[in-house]
């Protein structure tokens, strides 16, 4: 789960990590109220979306005056902001942080992430900070300073030290940079952080430390626990057709395709698609509805691939163990007429009891084209998707 | 005698007086399992379901001689119970619980480690179907129907696409000699080269199919190792082509993160290392009796 900007910002102030001043704001009144709050003549206004690379798409703008913050307020509220990140339907503006400027002398990289090769936390960080970790390893590689922190023993002193001196900081700003290193690793031990990232960390001219951007997400596994990150989560950030599937408890992941995707277990879902995507078509959505495959999961997840207006065809593959074919045809059948389903559906059963179940879709008197195969059930579904999108536009 | 478990293995369930653990008990048994016990906090002395339940995995194994357990204990508590188990002396443990936090696995890993490597216990999962011996014994979720007894390993990340390539197999009559679900959870117990070790010096397999997914490193390590040690086929797919960059595709850890996490480049490891890619989903069968009937012509 991701947090915006200001949030990361609070966060990490508590934990003695420096930031400018700042103040949110969701009108351009609102904006120039902040500004004159935080007094100066330069501010900067950004716009708070769940992305990266806002600078480069207008989402961060540098004013001078009352009318320049409302002006920018103006242009960014209410809109959708494209971003490298965002894909082309972007995210919604609807929050603006209104920060004092600093001056700048150097910028740097910081970044904490669950590093699944040492299964611990790693520190990454450069001297070349202000572009993307990804630009700085390819442009910079030699740059990249790495640490690996046990979470049973904490990050230590010593680790900080080395990274701060790693970096090339003067010594004046070796403690503020200790601090910095050890509050950010609390940030992200305290409230199950999966990622943090501080792009740029920026020493100042006037000789201090500041993170001047924030990004952090969390383990979704680990919400439970985390009340305070629960409820940080802003849901016009997400594409809607994902927040209506997990809001009912489905996992659900949109994409650009027509074919929509009804499965159980991640690793099928994943190769359906492909398989999909073999045959000529292009999935809709990864969608895995869990083990259970009951007529209620079922019908809900017909509801959540519905929800997209771009599906041509559904196809349902379901490998049924104990929960046996027959009991999840009789579920599908059910889920249709419930729903009701104008386009072409195509379902593939495998497993225990699978020709009772492939005879009660049979007989159901519904329009289901059955396939036994994942291979026969791909090439149908693309098939049914050319009829019926030709269909349409006739 | 496959690999990890065999009809004779010692099998208590924690969490068994629990739903799921209850049901997948009783299938287990079913199975032909050796379930000697049950775990549940505060409800020790009871039988439950014909099965002894003792209040902790150490009085379990006092009594019962237990030497795995499989879990079936809710998130916010199977880190806990694996370590319990890992202190009393088990040699294998299954976790089933699929939504444990990433730092509560990294506990779990770092408390393993203070026992020896010999003496250390195999932990198999968390979020994984578990383990299959065909004709022997299950300490897991899958249907055990699917599965017909024989001489190929299988280890994967996912439940139902193994689950697919075991009943692509056995359709053409190819039998499995263990199954071992990894899980798909960015931090587990045992990794695909783990597994991997114990094909190939089991006697009773001849040939291992790896199923993996985006996300993650383990399928390149694997892939190194089997370059320089695997004597026996290794034939791999890897789920996740059709994947955009940066989502989670279900599993917490099927997600593109870095430099050689997609499918396609994992597909050119792996086919540099010399494994034999399984070129679609629908192609699980074909392609192992493929490589089998290799084998069998070269011998």
């Amino acid at each position: 789960m991701d947090i915006h900007e200001y949030q990361a910002k609070e966060l990490l102030s508590r934990y003695s990590v420096q930031i400018p001043r700042g103040g949110l704001a969701y009108s351009p009144e609102q904006a120039t109220y902040r500004a004159s709050e935080i007094g100066g003549n330069k501010w900067v206004v950004k716009a708070q979306i769940h992305s990266g690379a806002r600078g480069k798409a207008g989402g961060i703008r540098i004013c001078s005056s009352d009318n320049e913050v409302s002006e920018a307020a103006e242009s960014m509220l209410g809109r959708k902001l494209v971003t490298h990140q965002t894909g082309p339907k972007g995210k919604l503006v609807s929050r603006l942080y209104v920060e004092e400027t600093v001056d700048i002398r150097q910028e740097l990289y910081l970044g904490i992430v669950l590093d699944r090769k040492s299964e611990r936390v790693m520190i990454v960080a450069s001297a070349s900070g202000g572009m993307e970790i990804e630009e700085i390893a390819e442009k910079q590689p030699d740059s990249i300073i790495r640490a690996i922190v046990d979470p049973g023993a904490g990050m230590q002193q010593f680790q900080a030290r080395e990274i701060a001196f790693g970096l090339g900081l003067e010594n004046n700003l070796i403690g503020k940079a200790v601090d910095t290193l050890l509050g950010c690793y609390r940030v992200f031990r305290d409230f199950d952080a999966s990622m943090l990232e501080i792009n740029p960390l920026v020493v100042t001219k006037d000789g201090n430390l500041i993170a001047l951007d924030a990004k952090m997400s969390f383990d979704e596994n680990a919400l439970f626990r985390r009340a305070e990150i629960s409820e940080l989560r802003d849901k016009s950030q997400e594409d809607p057709r994902e927040t209506f599937a997990s809001d009912r408890g489905l996992s659900y992941v949109g994409l650009d395709g027509n074919i929509g995707c009804i499965i159980n277990g991640a690793g099928l879902a994943m190769a359906t698609m492909d398989m999909i995507k073999i045959a000529g078509g292009e999935p809709a959505n990864f969608l895995d509805i869990g083990g259970g495959a009951s007529p209620e999961r079922v019908a809900k997840a017909f509801r959540a691939v519905l929800a997209d207006k771009n599906i041509d065809t559904i196809l349902v593959n379901i490998f049924a163990g104990i929960n046996r074919c027959d009991w999840v045809a009789e579920g599908v059948i059910k889920a249709i007429r419930e729903v009701g389903v104008k386009v072409p559906l195509v379902v593939r059963l495998a497993g225990t009891n699978v020709e009772e179940g492939r005879r009660i879709l049979a007989e159901s008197g519904e329009k289901v084209i059955v396939a036994e195969t994942l291979a026969e059930a791909a090439e149908k579904s693309v098939e049914a998707m050319r009829a019926y999108s030709k269909s349409k536009k006739n | 005698m496959a690999v990890l478990l065999n009809r004779r293995t010692r099998v208590i369930v924690q969490g068994l007086t629990g739903k799921i653990g209850s049901f997948h008990a009783d299938d287990m048994k079913r199975y032909g399992t050796n379930v000697v016990g049950g775990v549940t906090p505060g409800k020790g002395g009871q039988v439950h379901q014909g099965i002894p339940v003792f209040n902790t995995v150490r009085g379990a194994v006092r009594e019962t001689g237990a030497e795995a357990s499989i879990v079936f204990v809710p998130p916010p508590f199977a880190a806990d119970s694996i370590m319990e188990a890992a202190e009393a002396g088990l040699k294998l443990c299954v976790c089933i619980t699929d939504g444990i936090p990433s730092q509560d696995m990294m506990r779990v890993k770092r408390y393993m480690r203070r026992f020896r490597y010999e003496d250390r216990m195999r932990l198999v999962g968390p979020n994984c179907a578990g383990v299959i011996t065909p004709g022997q014994a299950l300490m897991g979720i899958m249907p055990g129907n699917i599965y017909l007894p024989g001489r190929v390993g299988i280890v994967g990340r996912s439940g139902t696409l193994g689950y697919e390539a075991a009943s692509q197999m056995k359709a053409l009559g190819i039998g499995v000699s263990t199954s071992v679900g990894i899980g798909g959870d960015p931090i587990n117990g045992s990794s695909f080269k783990d597994i991997l070790k114990l094909f190939e010096e089991d006697p009773d397999t001849d040939a291992v199919v790896m199923i993996g997914e985006i996300g993650g490193p383990q399928e390149a390590e694997a892939a190194e190792w089997a370059k320089h040690h695997m004597r026996k086929p290794l034939i791999a797919y890897i789920a996740g082509l059709s994947a955009p960059k940066g989502k989670r595709m279900g599993h917490a850890g099927a997600i593109i993160s870095a430099f050689g996490e997609s499918a396609q480049e994992k597909v050119e490891i792996l086919r540099d290392a010399g494994v034999t890619i399984v070129p679609t989903p629908a192609a699980f069968g074909p392609t192992v009796a493929g490589v089998l009937e290799q084998q069998r012509k070269a011998a």
